[in-house]
């Protein structure tokens, strides 16, 4: 790493290690979720590497977080396990489905993994054991460790911090590796990557499917805090969100996304007030951004300068 | 000595036309074997079938007496099949060392713990060590850090050979890679090919470069409406008044 990153990393981390003692107590939840949306964003963005945007990926979640809920609660098994459990079933689940699912591409995938997904939902509605149907599971065990008080939001916003940074870490160790610059291929020049030996289904599959076992976690995240799970939390409304948020902040580096998701997440906790506005603001926000901006917010700063060049040059 | 390739009565039908009507022919190791006729004649379809890009209505395909027919493409470029696209295909967006590197595939591919860990240095390294070499015997070492877009149609053609020829093919299967080329191109291409094949490659050339078939090839398939409609060297096959025939009257 380069100085400047780990300066840049450390300053970054000690502000997030103060930060919650200086916040509210709802701004902490807050915190917390957007915490666990940076991971959902970045899990999201190793699925979309390969060309194929799903709309199953917020259920996915979902299945991590009724496989760690349920688990936990019913028999009695600690968080530290169900926590990696989560990411394994999420990860199972996304390797069944890429079976029929890659049989599609491109607008039929995007139906395709919406219809999958939908039918996992109707699953946790329908069979209310061991599910709890649509009202969800209640008293789901906060994690265990030492005499940590993990149902105060501070330590939890810690916990869920380490979770993600090292999830996060990993996911970007992938994206810059040779699989990475693989999936780039896949994505790009499927048959040309084809035809210097890339099999392109294991890559898609891949990528699926280690984007499903991350999402898993970040849903055990989420409902350990929250102390429910509920279908509604794993919506198509919540899908949605987690397109915006990649969309606006941009797909084309690995920051775009996080920066998606931090800015839009804030913009939302200020327009609290006014709730009535909140969808029509939000709608606005994505038509803007893919009329004038579909770079994404990532692209801001280049663009700027642009600007800035070409009104210096159209000066002189 | 068995040949490399041997391909046996292909057929392949869009509906009602048969794109390749029961061709066979065989390709002997170290040899540059021009495939050759009319527009539509079938080509380009058969190179799709051999390298598995197509399922042929009938007929086989065996490389190195292996029956590689109906195997899936990635499968058989690890074998060692390797093709070459007619229309220029790159990874635009990426540099021309980008380009090559990808095309190390075989030798570079990695699990995802040991990407994730770096355990796969070593492998890595040698993929790039791979593509410099590959890179200066194609003559784009100096041009390596450009996008491939930004290259002339020349090198552009010659990079795609580079990309197949970094996932060190036993057979090349080469698509009209001399269209386009001015005659400077054209020499220099004929070079590349004459020295791939010297390192050890056989060489399938579709081609309509008549120069370029003739001065390189060893022994010629002339294809017509999907049919084998001469196999033999390029004396033979020029003499042939069939051939004259099938070129004159199909342009
Ligand atoms: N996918 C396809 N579906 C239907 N017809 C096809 C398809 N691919 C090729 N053809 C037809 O099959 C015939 C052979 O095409 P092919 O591309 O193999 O010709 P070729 O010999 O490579 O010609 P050229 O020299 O112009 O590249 C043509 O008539 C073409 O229109
Ligand atoms: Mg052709």
């Amino acid at each position: 790493m380069r100085i400047r990153t780990v300066f840049f990393l450390s300053l970054l981390y000690a502000a997030l290690i103060v930060l919650p003692h200086f916040l509210k107590y709802h701004q902490q939840d807050f915190l917390i979720f957007l915490t666990i949306n940076i991971l959902v964003v970045v899990s999201y963005r190793l699925v979309t590497l390969t060309g194929e945007w799903s709309l199953i990926h917020a259920v996915m979640m979902g299945v991590g977080a009724y496989t760690s809920a349920l688990i936990s609660k019913n028999f009695d098994i600690s968080f530290w396990i169900t926590l990696p459990l989560a990411g394994v079933m999420a990860g199972l689940v996304a390797l069944l489905l890429s079976y029929p699912l890659f049989r599609m591409t491109q607008f039929y995938f995007l139906i395709g993994s919406f219809a999958a997904g939908e039918a996992i939902r109707l699953t946790w509605i329908q069979f209310i054991k061991p599910f709890g149907g649509t009202g969800g599971t209640s008293a789901i065990p906060s994690p265990e460790l030492m005499n940590i008080d993990f149902l105060e939001p501070i330590p939890y916003f810690y916990l869920v911090l380490i979770v993600v940074s090292i999830c996060v870490y990993l996911l970007y160790r992938i994206e810059n590796s040779r699989i990475g610059l693989t999936l780039h291929a896949v994505h790009w020049k499927g048959v040309l990557a084809e035809s210097v030996g890339v099999n392109t289904w294991n890559y898609r599959t891949l990528a699926f499917v280690i984007g499903s076992l991350f999402v898993g976690i970040a849903g055990a995240l989420k409902v350990h805090y929250i102390g429910t799970v509920a279908p509604k939390q794993f919506d198509i409304g919540f899908m949605v969100f987690i397109l915006i948020w990649v969309i606006v902040g941009g797909y084309r580096t690995f920051y775009g996304a996080i920066i998606g998701a931090v800015v839009l997440s804030i913009l939302d906790e200020i327009l609290r007030g006014v709730e009535q506005l909140r969808p029509a603001i939000y709608g606005a926000t994505l038509i803007f951004f893919i009329l004038y901006l579909p770079g994404g917010l990532e692209s801001l700063p280049q663009k700027i300068r642009q600007k800035f060049r070409a009104n210096r040059e159209s000066a002189t | 000595m068995t040949p490399i390739l041997e391909v046996k009565n292909l057929t392949m039908r869009f509906g009602g036309l048969l794109a390749v009507d029961n061709v066979s022919f065989s390709v002997n190791e170290g040899e540059i074997r021009g495939l050759i006729g009319p527009n539509g004649a079938g080509k380009s379809t058969t190179f799709k079938m051999i390298a598995g890009f197509l399922s042929p209505t009938s007929g086989e395909v065996l490389f190195r007496n292996n029956n590689i027919t109906n195997q899936r493409s990635s499968r058989i470029a690890s074998a060692g099949v390797v093709r070459t696209f007619q229309e220029t295909t790159l990874f635009q967006e990426l540099t021309v060392f980008e380009n090559v590197l990808i095309g190390t595939h075989k030798q570079a591919h990695t699990n995802i713990i040991a990407a994730v860990l770096g355990l796969d240095r070593q492998k890595q390294n040698e993929a790039i060590e791979a593509t410099t070499e590959v890179l200066e015997f194609m003559g784009l070492a100096e041009r390596k850090n450009q996008l491939a877009a930004e290259l002339p149609l020349g090198l552009q053609r010659a990079l795609a050979v580079a990309i197949s020829l970094a996932a060190k093919p036993n057979l090349l299967l080469m698509d009209e890679p001399f269209a386009g080329m001015n005659p400077e191109e054209t020499r220099h291409m004929m070079e590349l090919t004459e020295r791939v094949r010297e390192s050890g490659v056989s060489i399938v050339l579709v081609e309509h470069n008549m120069k370029a078939v003739m001065g390189l090839c060893d022994r010629l398939v002339v294809l017509n409406f999907g049919t084998v409609l001469d196999d033999g060297t390029p004396d033979q096959v020029r003499n042939n008044p069939n051939v004259i025939q099938a070129y004159l009257g199909g342009g």
